[in-house]
């Protein structure tokens, strides 16, 4: 579906990605993990045509991102990280303008529109200027409007920032329905949590790079499924991880008294960043 | 609202029974604000709304990611202006009709259209160009006050010495205020002069062209 092949951005000085390569299978919902400033959504602007690379190459359904734009536009939907909804408008206005940019005629139009507000549960809405919406209501309206070509491959940047955790799950359930009904999903996200529930496969990216790929499983099983943490006095918890839990409980039983506070727990994602970084994927 | 304000202080006040290459003041200034009407009107109408969807709501984004060709997007987000700018410019040559009788022949329409389009061209170049609203701003103040006061609406060229008809032949309003006053006094019509309209509106085109072709940041 998508194949990225060394791609990079330079900023000036700042270097956002890094020979990247990856590839995204059709069907999936794969999950871009990184902290803040990693590079996510400049390789996702990249993807999407809104900003050129500075050197590699990208392939969406076979067609050139940087020479055929215009082919894969009608390709992919996209929900960006920052609002991008015309305030001044109504909800139904923004549906209407995206549905005619995508060359979607009358009749089929209203029907897309009205079955899509129904979907992300706006259509009691359909008449507000969207400036008076809620934050939570504002992203499903742009979820919606990304769905309005009925789009085989969706992109979402950080979908769930800033929402609380009842909105979140929500929409957890509506892209995993989404993908259900057929999409391939690209998302990127900083929360643990959200990729290893939602994701089929994760690439963490790190400072531009991409350092570890695979499903939230097998990145697991590369650290070990079970990690206990020790804490010695004044100093930051020391991790460390076993493939099992006999292997963990094992090593607990050998520690000398000192080492005070200790928890044996299965693995996470954050496990894997911390291994492979030195960091929390929080720290910024 | 300034046309208005341009027409009372100019045309009313400094011009009362003044004469212009034998007319009278009055009924030069008239089509010159015309112009200026449609030069701001179809800048601002196509570049703030452009300026503030792409840099602060962010959804010119969407458009980009549309499969529209950069072609038509740029003509749909100048004809905002043009229609704008054509509305306004008839409605206050209407009012100077009723102030001052003048011939108003078709041949006034085709200058007029080509001012809203070259000027709204304009403000969409510079609403693409632009990296704040403080950008705008100053783009209005260093290149639209200048052709106000310098684009042959208050003054005729005919007066000016050598060097500073040149300055004035490559502001583009100085080409359409001679285009509509050769109309309404019943001049010989200057098709160079309507050429040059053309020619920048096209120049701005392709500039808006080559910024989206570029599209990065
Ligand atoms: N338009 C830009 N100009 C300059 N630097 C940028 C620009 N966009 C992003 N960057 C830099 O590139 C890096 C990656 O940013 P970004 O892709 O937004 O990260 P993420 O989405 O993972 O938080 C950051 O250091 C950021 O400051
Ligand atoms: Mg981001």
């Amino acid at each position: 579906m998508i194949i990225i092949e060394k791609l990079t951005k330079v900023y000036g000085e700042v270097r956002a990605v890094k020979k990247l390569n990856l590839e995204v299978y059709s069907g999936e919902i794969f999950g871009f993990l990184g902290p803040n400033g990693a590079g996510k959504t400049t390789t996702l602007r990249i993807l999407t045509t809104l900003t050129k690379p500075t050197s590699g190459c990208v392939w969406i359904k076979g067609f050139d991102v940087i020479t055929q734009p215009l082919q894969v536009k009608g390709e992919f939907g996209v929900v960006q990280q920052h609002l991008s909804l015309d305030r001044e408008l109504t909800v139904w206005e923004n549906m209407e303008l995206h549905a005619r940019l995508h060359h979607i005629g009358g009749v089929e139009r209203r029907r897309r529109i009205a079955e899509l507000l129904d979907y992300v549960e706006l259509s009691q809405y359909a008449n507000q200027i969207v400036e008076n919406l809620s934050g939570g209501m504002k992203r499903r309206l742009m979820i919606a409007r990304a769905l309005i070509h009925r789009p085989k491959l969706l992109f979402l940047d950080e979908p769930t920032v800033g929402l609380d955790a009842q909105t979140r799950r929500r929409l957890w359930e509506l892209i995993r329905r989404m993908n259900l009904d057929g999409a391939t999903v690209f998302l990127t996200t900083h929360y643990i949590e959200e990729a290893e529930a939602l994701c089929h496969r994760v690439g963490i990216i790190y400072q531009g790079q991409l350092i570890a790929l695979g499903s939230p499983l097998e990145l697991r099983q590369q650290v070990g499924m079970t990690t206990v943490e020790t804490l010695s006095d004044n100093k930051d918890p020391d991790y460390h991880y076993f493939s099992d839990r006999a292997a963990a409980t094992a090593y607990v039983q050998s520690l000398p008294p000192e080492v005070k506070t200790i928890t044996t727990r299965d693995s996470n994602l954050e496990d894997v960043f911390v291994e492979l970084t030195g960091r929390k994927v929080g720290d910024d | 609202m300034s046309p208005l304000l341009y027409l009372l202080a100019f045309g009313y006040g400094l011009g009362r029974g003044m004469e212009v290459e034998g007319v009278s003041y009055l009924e030069f200034v008239i089509p010159g604000i015309i112009a200026l009407t449609a030069m701001t009107t179809s800048f601002n109408s196509a570049g703030m709304k452009l300026n503030v969807d792409r840099l602060f709501y962010k959804c010119f984004d969407e458009i980009l990611m549309a499969p529209v060709s950069p072609l038509s997007l740029i003509l749909g987000k100048s004809l905002i202006g043009v229609l704008r700018g054509l509305i306004v410019s008839l409605v206050f040559l209407i009012i100077g009709i009723a102030i001052s009788p003048m011939k108003v022949s078709p041949l006034f329409i085709l200058p007029l259209l080509l001012t809203c389009f070259t000027f709204s061209f304009m403000g969409v170049l510079a609403a693409l160009l632009a990296k704040s609203h403080q950008d705008m701003a100053t783009f209005s103040s260093l290149v639209l006050l200048p052709m106000t006061f310098l684009g042959g609406t208050f003054f005729s060229s005919s007066q000016l010495p050598q060097a500073l008809k040149v300055i004035l032949y490559i502001i583009p309003l100085t080409h359409s205020s001679q285009c509509l006053r050769a109309v309404t006094l019943g001049q010989p019509f200057p098709w160079l002069s309507l050429l040059a309209i053309v020619g920048f509106g096209l120049a701005f085109f392709v500039g808006c062209v080559m910024v989206l072709r570029r599209a990065s940041v």
